[in-house]
């Protein structure tokens, strides 16, 4: 399904990981995350592990590996204070290249740059292979409540239109000669802002009015609920298992 | 459709509805025409029981328009609303027109059905995949359209179906609609586009239907279109266009 106009971090690809039944993705992404998050940081090999079955994913998802970096440039701006920790930290201090740094500190940066870059990886790949809608199946088969999926499906079918509305609203103020770029210029944007408001929730009123004209009574249909066999368990949960695995290592090598 | 001396007052005290009076039978494409401001719009919010008549009745076959039978009036009433955006709110076309059917309670393969036949009524399989968003403007509406077309409704209620619509657009909205064979009740200032779908029109203005006739008659009558804020683009002549372009009634 989705043929054109997925958004922007999917690409479109025919892999074994795209198949997968994104109930089972979202699952073992978490899972991955969450047994890197716990792993300890002194265990460098054990992110050297978690990195490599990463990158094993990429490979079978056949993402090319310069989109799956550029991705990962979101991640700069923490790691960009991650660096700051090891000048500015208390405690014992260490040389590096000459420069006087914090033991604490460092062990802190990398610990941030370890876990960001490998907790960000995951999601880049989360969302390469799998489309939104998809996502949110995925959420309620995995029995998130249904208030939350269908608050996250109408935020990302009305975003891009509410942008569109803020974007018509601002070259409406400069073609008539204003052009904020000063916070003490915020005055306008942020009656802008509550200009976009009453007509977003205008908006809802009206979309409830269209789904109540289509028999709604309060709660969303079940769509084409799509069933995960045992097997795309199994398939998922080896990454994550291997992560946990790792964890546990991990903790034992320290005790 | 009857409806029967029916007033309306929005909470903010403004008088929409003054005592309307329409009755549509069964198998009719009636064109709603009258200025912005008439209460065209809030009388076919109250076609399917959005909003409640302050007094008046509506009856939809020999159902009431009543909150008991919201349901059954909901499934026969097709609101097409006027913004495909407040429309079409799931994240792909295929999921949106199953809403409709799917709250009837269809499932499985029967959902899929009416999802397809309602796509294929409209031209619109090709983008069955596709976010809502990412539609053409012509393809919204005919998407629009089928959202309510797969909850196979006795009565459809197009609300400004042609505003923002390119020609070739406007163009293939009047062949589907044409093509449907269910009673029509369409709400336009689009005088031409009126003439060309619909041999009977309704011309409400402040709140009332102030005329209900022939729409060429309707159209030819220069003092009442004025009376009404009514006005023939600029180069038609109804009489001219009516010969070349015989609009045809379903069935």
């Amino acid at each position: 399904m989705g043929a054109g106009h997925a958004h922007a971090l999917y690409v479109h690809e025919h892999s074994p990981v795209h198949r997968l039944a994104p109930q089972v993705k979202l699952a073992a992404a978490f899972g991955f995350v969450l047994a890197v998050a716990v792993t300890p940081r002194e265990a460098m090999w054990a992110f050297a592990i978690d990195a490599t079955a990463l990158a094993v994913v990429v490979r079978l998802a056949r993402l090319p590996v310069a989109f799956v970096l550029a991705r990962l440039a979101v991640v700069l701006p923490f790691i960009t204070f991650a660096f700051l920790i090891p000048f500015v930290g208390s405690g014992e201090r260490v040389d590096v290249l000459g420069v006087s740094v914090s033991q604490a500190g460092l062990w802190g940066a990398w610990n941030v740059l370890a876990k960001a870059t490998l907790g960000a990886t995951v999601s880049i790949l989360l969302a390469a292979t799998t489309e939104i809608p998809s996502i949110l199946r995925g959420m309620a088969q995995l029995r998130v409540p249904e208030t939350f999926t269908a608050i996250a499906a109408f935020m990302i079918r009305y975003l891009e239109l509410i942008a569109g509305d803020l974007r018509r609203m601002r070259t409406a103020m400069t073609a008539r000669g204003y052009d904020p770029r000063w916070l003490w210029q915020a005055r306008p944007i942020a009656t802008s802002a509550g200009a976009l408001f009453i007509r977003s929730y205008e908006r809802g009123e009206r979309v409830h009015a269209a789904m109540l004209s289509r028999g709604y009574t309060g709660t969303m249909p079940a769509l084409d609920r799509r069933v995960a066999t045992k097997r795309e368990w199994l398939i998922a949960a080896i990454a994550p298992g291997v992560a946990t695995g790792t964890a546990i290592t991990a903790f034992l090598a320290l005790m | 459709m009857d409806i029967r001396d029916v007033h309306f007052t929005y909470p903010d005290g403004r008088k929409a509805l003054r005592g309307v009076d329409l009755r549509i039978e069964h198998g009719q494409r009636v064109a709603l025409l009258g200025p912005n401001g008439a209460g065209k719009t809030t009388l076919a919010l109250h076609c399917n029981g959005i909003y409640e008549a302050d007094a008046g009745s509506i009856h939809i076959g020999a159902l009431p328009v009543t909150d008991a039978n919201l349901p059954e009036i909901r499934r026969c009433v097709g609101l097409v609303f006027q913004d495909p955006d407040d429309q079409l709110f799931m994240p792909t076309v295929r999921d949106d027109v199953a809403f409709g059917p799917a709250n009837l309670g269809l499932r499985g393969e029967e959902l899929d059905v009416r999802v397809a036949e309602a796509l294929d009524a409209v031209g619109a399989a090709d983008v069955a995949g596709r976010a809502p968003h990412h539609l053409s403007g012509g393809e919204q509406r005919r998407v629009a359209l089928a959202t309510v077309l797969a909850m196979r409704p006795d009565l459809l209620v197009l609300d400004e179906p042609t505003s923002g619509l390119d020609p070739a657009g406007h163009r293939e909205l009047v062949d589907v609609l044409r093509g449907l064979s269910i009673t029509q009740l369409v709400i336009t200032h689009d005088l031409p586009f009126a003439l060309e779908l619909c041999e009977r029109a309704v011309i409400m203005n402040d709140g009332r239907a102030t005329a209900d006739g022939a729409t060429a008659d309707l159209l030819a009558d220069q003092g009442l279109l004025h009376a009404n804020r009514l006005e023939l683009p600029f180069g038609f002549d109804p009489a001219v266009a009516r010969r070349d372009n015989r609009p045809t009634s379903p069935r």
